[in-house]
């Protein structure tokens, strides 16, 4: 799995004009220190003609043109570039050219994504902490609070939009090709702020309308033996309580939304891997793993945590 | 006003009258500026060690990927703490010490023009700082940042006492920073030596001017915001409840609309520190004093128009955001006028590198740093990725370690031989100065680039995959060896009280008036009140400044504690001012509000009132006029 974020390595426009006004930065930048750096150090060991006394008090004249040209004029020129090129970035990434072709809802939770599809193609979509896109078209990112604030960052596609509570905050990217950008909240919120990543994946129209249609079905009826003592051990257990599964009569709204969990990469909002090990670890002690989250300790028989895990594998 | 005569040869008679009782009752009721600002130094460079100690904890956690040393609560508390610790409870106040040390000094009077006032101020600094650390000992500290955003700090995310000490706690402070700051103008408007025009202050004293307008002004904005944010947690009001018709973005103003102007508090005095000290070891006066005079002046009041920089994120429209970010570059201007003053004095004086030139000429290496970092920050497309980085960690490290810091250690090695009387070690002033400033470059550069590697900040764990691992070691590594630079430099202040040479008046040569008597001061500071005729009263005689000349055996006022009342601008002498008498009142006074922030955090308002009740009483008992005789009697 990709696991950059750095900045520099841009896959979309937002980013990329970005980027470019970040490396305009980053030189002018370097320049002023160099020729600051060197004005200190020359300015220190240059020699004075006159070896007279060291501590003798002079006043020469002329040091004013030093800041008139270095402190006012020079600044001036280059902070205007700087502004000019600034506003011309902000202006162009402001708005998304065409009109966005998917509208995607996140919602920040302490301490994950929750992630809805309005409507599409049937009724609405809800998953988290992976949000798939088209490639080569804006799309448009909505973003509100279930708690506090948080911050949507998806480096490499765009910069940073607060996610507030009672505010409806709006942005957008594109990724001009396929692959996972991962991202994470970036307004400190709480004890986990640090587990709460968020993958943009990016495909292709197809693939994408591919994953929206098999996402907005309902969950399997497990045929597995084992997975249908899950299934039992699931519903006993009350996870429905916190987790919705549609098609299995779970409807809790506290945690993430389960009925295709089996599809994502991550779980835990990117804290592990979504692998049959890690989610009967997460099972059996999430707190060990992300201490204060709300899932709470499930005390279950050896037999009937694997028999849960093969349930939610099923959950493709 | 009395008129008899102190027996006894002058500066004995003046002794008499200026110096503090012995005992306990002396230490409590001085309200000597020099025992003040010498105790805001020591109050602020402990909580500058809890804060670094509070740092080099969080370090070894962030050495390295998927680290297991602290819990999330401790990392989150550390973090805070480290932030709150060092910009309320160091940053500001260190510079409040050399102020209070030096101003009257600088400024040719006998005290501070309100006295009292100031002790005042220097115990609720005091007490605030012991109210917030008690959360340490009643293990519930706040781990909500040093910004604090609501509504994770309202009462339904962060229960227990932690966010109600950082409420009562900085609503404390601020009774210290106002009354502080109160005096201050009070003083630079009223008791200068006559003579002492404001076109001959020492820039420094700008700064500490400049700031103490920015406190009355700001301050304000984060006591109302802690006030609410304590109302909204014990008493159901709801201002930054978004679920109540409160808004969440509310605190973020009315924060950094005083958060941006207080990064401006706890620079401008630095940067005039070092616009002091460069001239003393270039030989020559400053570049520019007026251009940079005005500069610091107009960054203050420029602070005021930049805070929306800190929330470009937030969903702000275009163009109110652009007009934020071009306030930000604006603000730059002022800055380089200072920076070139002070390349220029170099170029044209003649540098001699002591250790306080030394610690000067990197706070302009750095302070360029932390400049140019800021005017990436205030572009506001690009901040959009910078911003919540660690890239802001190493800005926000450039400016307060860089411009603050870096000045006060030069600061120290400049002025502690005045206050001491003893010089500090050259050499290991210069061990002191290369390992900070090596330690800072190899430990807070990296920051800029794991910024633009995408580290957020505030994580208190990162997995191995992002490639931060070994700048993050960097990191670590640079900051203890900083950290190495900072406690060389306490055991040269103590060499220094041993064994330093003794320093005479004015071991550097300076040109300014606090050279003019004996290191360390007298409890009167000057025999006789200087008239001042230049703005370099020290070096008249070694250039042409026309005929501008001070007199150092002007008048003398040996009555009573007695010092000039002038001028604002000018300073022609109006009238005598009768200094008050030392008191232990400011110190009960702060102690009940001490008494009043315990009741109010733990809940028990029958401490509260009885705070209150000592509150009400120290006022008047402050307020009572003296039954002592004003004149010391004749032993």
């Amino acid at each position: 799995m990709q696991s950059t974020m750095n900045i520099l390595t841009s896959a979309g426009p937002v980013a990329a004009a970005q980027v470019r006004l970040g490396w305009w930065l980053v030189i002018v930048s370097v320049v002023v220190i160099v020729v600051v750096g060197v004005l200190v150090l020359v300015g220190a060991f240059r020699s004075r003609d006159d070896a007279g006394d060291r501590y003798r008090i002079v006043r020469e004249g002329g040091g004013i043109r030093w800041i008139v040209v270095g402190g006012i004029i020079v600044p001036a020129i280059i902070l205007a570039a700087t502004l000019a090129f600034t506003i011309g970035t902000e202006v162009a990434t402001a708005a998304p050219p065409a009109d966005p072709s998917v509208t995607v809802e996140v919602i920040g939770h302490r301490w994950w994504w929750e992630v809805k599809y309005a409507g599409a193609p049937s009724h609405t979509v809800v998953t988290a902490n992976e949000i798939h896109i088209p490639v080569g078209t804006p799309v448009r990112i909505e973003l509100s609070s279930a708690d506090v604030i948080h911050s949507f960052w998806i480096p490499q596609l765009a910069g940073k939009t607060d996610v507030i509570p009672g505010q409806r905050n709006v942005t957008w990217f594109q990724a001009d090709k396929p692959g996972v950008y991962r991202g994470a909240c970036t307004e400190y919120c709480g004890l986990q702020h640090a587990n709460m990543a968020a993958y943009v994946v990016a495909e292709s129209p197809a693939e994408f309308r591919q994953w929206l249609q098999a996402q907005s079905d309902s969950a399997n009826s497990p045929t597995d033996p084992d997975a249908m003592v899950g299934l039992g051990v699931f519903q006993r257990s009350a996870c429905g309580a916190c987790h919705a599964i549609r098609g299995a009569d779970a409807l809790g709204h506290v945690g993430p939304e389960l009925t295709h969990l089996a599809s994502r990469m991550t779980i835990a909002a990117g804290a592990l891997e979504n692998t049959r090990g890690n989610l009967a670890g997460w099972i059996a002690n999430s707190q060990a793993i992300k201490p204060g989250n709300d899932m709470p300790v499930m005390a279950l028989s050896p037999g009937d945590l694997q028999a849960l895990v093969s349930y939610l594998e099923t959950l493709k | 006003m009395a008129t008899t005569t102190v027996p006894g040869q002058l500066p004995e008679r003046l002794t008499r009258i200026w110096e503090t009782a012995p005992g306990l009752y002396g230490v409590l009721a001085s309200v000597d500026h020099k025992t003040i600002g010498r105790r805001y130094l020591v109050t602020s460079i402990i909580f500058l060690l809890l804060g670094g100690g509070e740092a080099a904890v969080m370090r070894l956690q962030l050495s390295h990927a998927d680290a297991h040393l602290l819990s999330p609560e401790a990392y989150n508390q550390l973090f805070s703490m480290h932030g709150i610790t060092m910009i309320f409870w160091y940053a500001a106040p260190v510079l409040s010490g050399f102020s209070n040390y030096l101003w009257p000094l600088m400024l040719g009077a006998r005290d501070m023009a309100c006295p009292r006032a100031n002790a005042l101020s220097y115990w609720t600094f005091l007490m605030s700082g012991v109210f917030l650390y008690t959360s340490v000992l009643v293990g519930q500290v706040p781990d909500r940042g040093w910004f604090a955003y609501a509504p994770l700090t309202e009462a339904a995310y962060s229960p227990g006492l932690n966010m109600d000490f950082y409420a009562i706690g900085l609503t404390f402070l601020s009774v210290s920073t106002s009354v502080g700051a109160v005096n201050f103008i009070v003083t630079l408007f009223k008791t200068r030596a006559p003579g002492l025009s404001v076109n001959r202050l020492p820039i420094f004293v700008w700064g500490t001017l400049t700031t103490s307008f920015s406190v009355l002004l700001a301050t304000p904005a984060l006591t109302a915001a802690c006030v609410m944010l304590f109302l909204d947690r014990r008493f159901g009001s709801h201002f930054f409840d978004p679920g109540h018709g409160g808004s969440a973005l509310l605190w973020q103003h009315m924060f950094w609309s005083f958060g941006h102007p207080w990064v401006y508090i706890v620079v401008l005095p630095a940067m005039g520190m070092v616009s002091d000290l460069i001239p003393t070891f270039c030989r020559r006066p400053l570049v520019g004093y007026t251009l940079v005079a005005l500069a610091t002046v107009s960054t203050g009041i420029l602070g005021f128009g930049v805070w929306v920089h800190h929330m470009f994120a937030t969903g702000i429209p275009a163009t109110a955001s652009s007009f934020f970010s071009a306030a930000s570059m604006v603000i730059t201007i002022p800055s380089a006028i200072a920076v070139f003053s002070w390349l220029a004095t170099m170029w044209h004086g003649r540098p001699i590198f002591k250790t306080p030139m030394l610690f000067a000429a990197g706070f302009i290496v750095l302070f360029v740093v932390g400049g140019v970092s800021g005017v990436a920050t205030a572009a506001n497309a690009y901040d959009l990725q910078l911003t919540d980085t660690y890239f802001v960690v190493a800005h926000l490290h450039y400016v307060l370690i860089g411009i603050n810091v870096f000045a006060v250690m030069a600061g120290f090695y400049f002025w502690l031989p005045k206050i001491t009387g003893r010089m500090m070690s050259e050499w290991l002033g210069k061990l002191n100065f290369w390992l900070m400033f090596l330690g800072f470059g190899v430990g807070f550069f990296p920051m800029h680039t794991l910024g633009l590697m995408g580290m957020p900040r505030r994580i208190y764990t990162y997995s191995s995959g992002f490639g931060w691992g070994w700048q993050n070691m960097w990191v670590t590594v640079g900051a203890y060896v900083f950290a190495l630079g900072v406690v060389v430099f306490v055991i040269n202040f103590f060499w220094s009280l041993a064994m330093g040479e003794p320093a005479g008046p004015n071991p550097w040569d300076a040109p300014t008036l606090e050279w003019a008597m004996s290191s360390p001061p007298p409890d009167y500071n000057f025999e006789h009140i200087p008239i001042v005729g230049s703005r370099h009263p020290l070096w008249e005689d070694r250039l042409d400044e026309g005929t501008g000349r001070t007199v150092f055996g002007g008048p003398v006022l040996d009555h009573a504690r007695d010092t000039f009342g002038t001028t604002p601008l000018d300073a022609e002498p109006q009238e005598i001012l009768r200094m008050p008498e030392d008191t232990a009142w400011p110190f009960v006074l702060s102690l009940s509000i001490l008494v009043i922030a315990y009741g109010l955090v733990f809940g028990a308002m029958w401490l509260a009132v009885l705070g209150v009740i000592g509150l009400f009483v120290s006022i008047v008992g402050w307020l009572l006029p003296s039954h002592e005789p004003t004149i010391p009697a004749e032993v």
